[in-house]
């Protein structure tokens, strides 16, 4: 087991370093430095601000001093847009919100979704099935950017029940909107991978037989199916972070929750490399870290993976 | 001879008994997918889309850009959709034609699901193909690759090129491109390598037919079939893609706009009581997506029935 967690940090380190040196080369590709603005500064000050930011070491040594920052010192640099503040001030402010109801979505998106897809799978064929079946093919059209006017749509404008936009702490009404929103969609697609392998599970022999010596029938879901079923949803759970993780730009946006999505776009717009950079690499190794998680999980409980 | 003469010429008819009765694959498959009833409407809803996206234009009675001042702060009231007023669709925040535009937004949103698939058949099925057939430390090396590139978080580094080398359609179509191919590349390898082992392809080896040959002539007209199935499977995905960009307002820019840039515009209006400007594109989007993943469906039941 550890060498087999060794083994996949030998792929994770790399994978992350690739991400850094892409953004960097994108970065170092661009025309234009993120201070030529619509009035050209004159050359000496030009030279003193890239100075001040490092801009003129050569490009190995801003990579290699950032990715040293960032190691040792939790440090993204500080943002070309925004003089008051650095991009970790940036990320120290927008994560906790966006992790919130990150975290709520997976949770909704997990509980929903393989609970809708083994009622689909132990009912085969009858009304129940093809009703989960039918949600989740209605909810894999309904993307975070579709879904998320709906629900202000409905529930905002038209019923009055729930605020559109806001966050002021995390209060749970506040939280609502945005968790379904970004859900639905990978609820959906969690329900329709539970389903097709909880079926294949259900029809193999040792559940046959499990259903032979008159084991009770939740027993046998809970007990024997449900861990061999799981497997796949398992894996699409690092797929799914990423989608989630993405989604989460366009939570904060419409809802102005206050996330980091918020600032990535409005750095965006402003050309504010630092603070894109620094989002993008944060988020980067967090899929990397969640894809090792995920894959040490499934090491762990599939008895079939050699390590 | 063992082989009586009544058999010998029941076996000299059958050449041509096969070709009366020969069915291809192909033509199983056209029999499958014609029968299939979701599948037959959600194509024929796609030819719809496809003809509004390309001919709508000529209905519409107003130029995509054209701004219609007289409805400046009316809009609620006198950019209702109408049949007398030419707006079909109403009009949008700014006095502009709904229809003229939502026609628009289709389109680029199918261009940019039809190149992203594009790409992704041309690179991906070669890619797949090669690593698959050349196998051992270069399939480990071309594999790990796309492992890699598959676990960073795409669109984050989409839109840092987007706001590097500006925003515009063509840089829209090169990143997708560069995702688009990825699990494509690993569809293809899976299926070259049960290719690989059939006799056909010890032929080719043996006749001396050259690596790059076997790939193109023997390995990729039989990969076609899950091609097929992946590609339109993929195209919602990519249309997804591109709305979620443009949706934040990175993706196609003014005059040209696309569904996602429309469902921004009509979301942020809609409190306004112009609920219109957010039906209307929310409505040719989630049909368009819908009618690509049942002809997908429809296809991969005729096309790899085992994988009922």
């Amino acid at each position: 087991m550890f060498a087999y967690i060794v083994r996949r940090l030998a792929v994770a380190i790399p994978t992350l370093l690739i991400l850094v040196v892409i953004s960097f080369v994108l970065m170092f590709a661009a025309p234009g430095g993120p201070f030529n603005g619509e009035r050209p500064l004159p050359p000496q000050v030009l030279a003193n601000i890239e100075a001040r930011y490092g801009l003129d070491q050569p490009y190995w040594k801003q990579m290699a001093d950032y990715v040293w920052n960032v190691v040792v010192h939790f440090d993204f640099g500080p943002s070309f847009q925004y003089r008051d503040r650095t991009v970790t001030d940036i990320i120290v402010q927008g994560f906790p919100v966006t992790l919130t109801y990150g975290f709520w979505s997976f949770v909704v998106a997990l509980v929903a979704g393989v609970s809708l897809g083994v009622a689909a799978a132990v009912r085969h064929n009858t009304w129940l099935d093809y009703l989960a079946v039918g949600i989740s093919i209605g909810a894999q059209v309904l993307p975070n950017f579709v879904m998320a006017p709906i629900l202000v749509l409905v529930f905002t404008l038209w019923l009055g029940w729930l605020p559109g936009g806001g966050w002021y702490g995390g209060q749970w009404e506040y939280v609502v909107l945005p968790v379904i929103a970004l859900s639905t969609s990978y609820m959906a697609s969690i329900a329709r991978i539970t389903r097709s392998s909880m079926l294949e599970v259900l029809n193999s022999g040792f559940i046959r037989t499990a259903r032979a010596k008159g084991l009770p029938t939740w027993r046998i879901i809970w007990k024997h199916a449900m861990k061999p079923a799981f497997l796949p949803v398992l894996s699409y759970l690092g797929p799914a972070f990423v989608f989630m993780i993405t989604g989460s730009v366009v939570i904060d946006l419409f809802f102005s929750t206050g996330g980091i999505g918020q600032f990535f776009v409005n750095s965006a717009f402003n050309r504010d490399y630092a603070v894109i950079m620094g989002i993008t690499i944060l988020v980067g190794a967090l899929t990397i870290l969640f894809n090792l998680v995920v894959d040490i999980l499934y090491a762990w409980i599939d008895p079939k993976i050699r390590y | 001879m063992l082989v009586d003469k009544q058999t010998a010429d029941a076996l000299g008819q059958a050449p041509h008994l096969a070709q009366v009765k020969g069915r291809s694959l192909w033509k199983d498959a056209r029999t499958r997918f014609v029968r299939n009833r979701a599948a037959m409407v959600a194509l024929f809803v796609l030819i719809g889309i496809a003809i509004f996206a390309f001919f709508g234009g000529y209905i519409a009675q107003y130029e995509r850009d054209y701004v219609d001042f007289s409805l400046m702060g009316a809009n609620a009231t006198q950019g209702v959709p109408s049949i007398e007023t030419g707006h079909y669709f109403g009009t949008d925040a700014d006095g502009r034609d709904l229809f003229a535009r939502t026609v628009q937004g289709t389109r680029i949103s199918l261009l940019v699901g039809l190149v992203g698939a594009a790409v992704a058949v041309v690179v991906g099925t070669l890619y797949g193909a090669i690593a698959g057939y050349v196998g051992g430390r270069t399939d480990g090396i071309m594999m790990r690759t796309v492992d890699i590139l598959m676990s960073i978080p795409f669109m984050f580094v989409l839109i840092l090129m987007l706001v590097i080398f500006g925003r515009s359609i063509l840089m829209l179509f090169i990143g997708i491109g560069l995702i688009s191919w990825l699990d494509m590349a690993r569809i293809a390898r899976g299926q070259t390598l049960t290719i690989k082992g059939k006799e056909f392809v010890e032929a080719a080896v043996a006749t001396g037919v050259s690596p790059l040959r076997i790939i193109l002539r023997h390995i990729v007209p039989n990969l076609l079939g899950i091609v097929v199935v992946y590609a339109t499977l993929l195209i919602p995905s990519m249309i997804i893609t591109e709305s979620f960009i443009s949706f934040l307002g990175l993706g196609v820019q003014e005059p040209n706009t696309s569904l996602g840039a429309l469902i921004s515009n009509g979301a942020s209006n809609m409190q306004y009581g112009v609920i219109w400007q957010i039906i209307f594109p929310i409505t040719a989007f989630v049909l368009t997506i819908f009618a690509f993943f049942f002809v997908g469906d429809g296809l991969r039941d005729a096309i790899d029935p085992k994988d009922r």
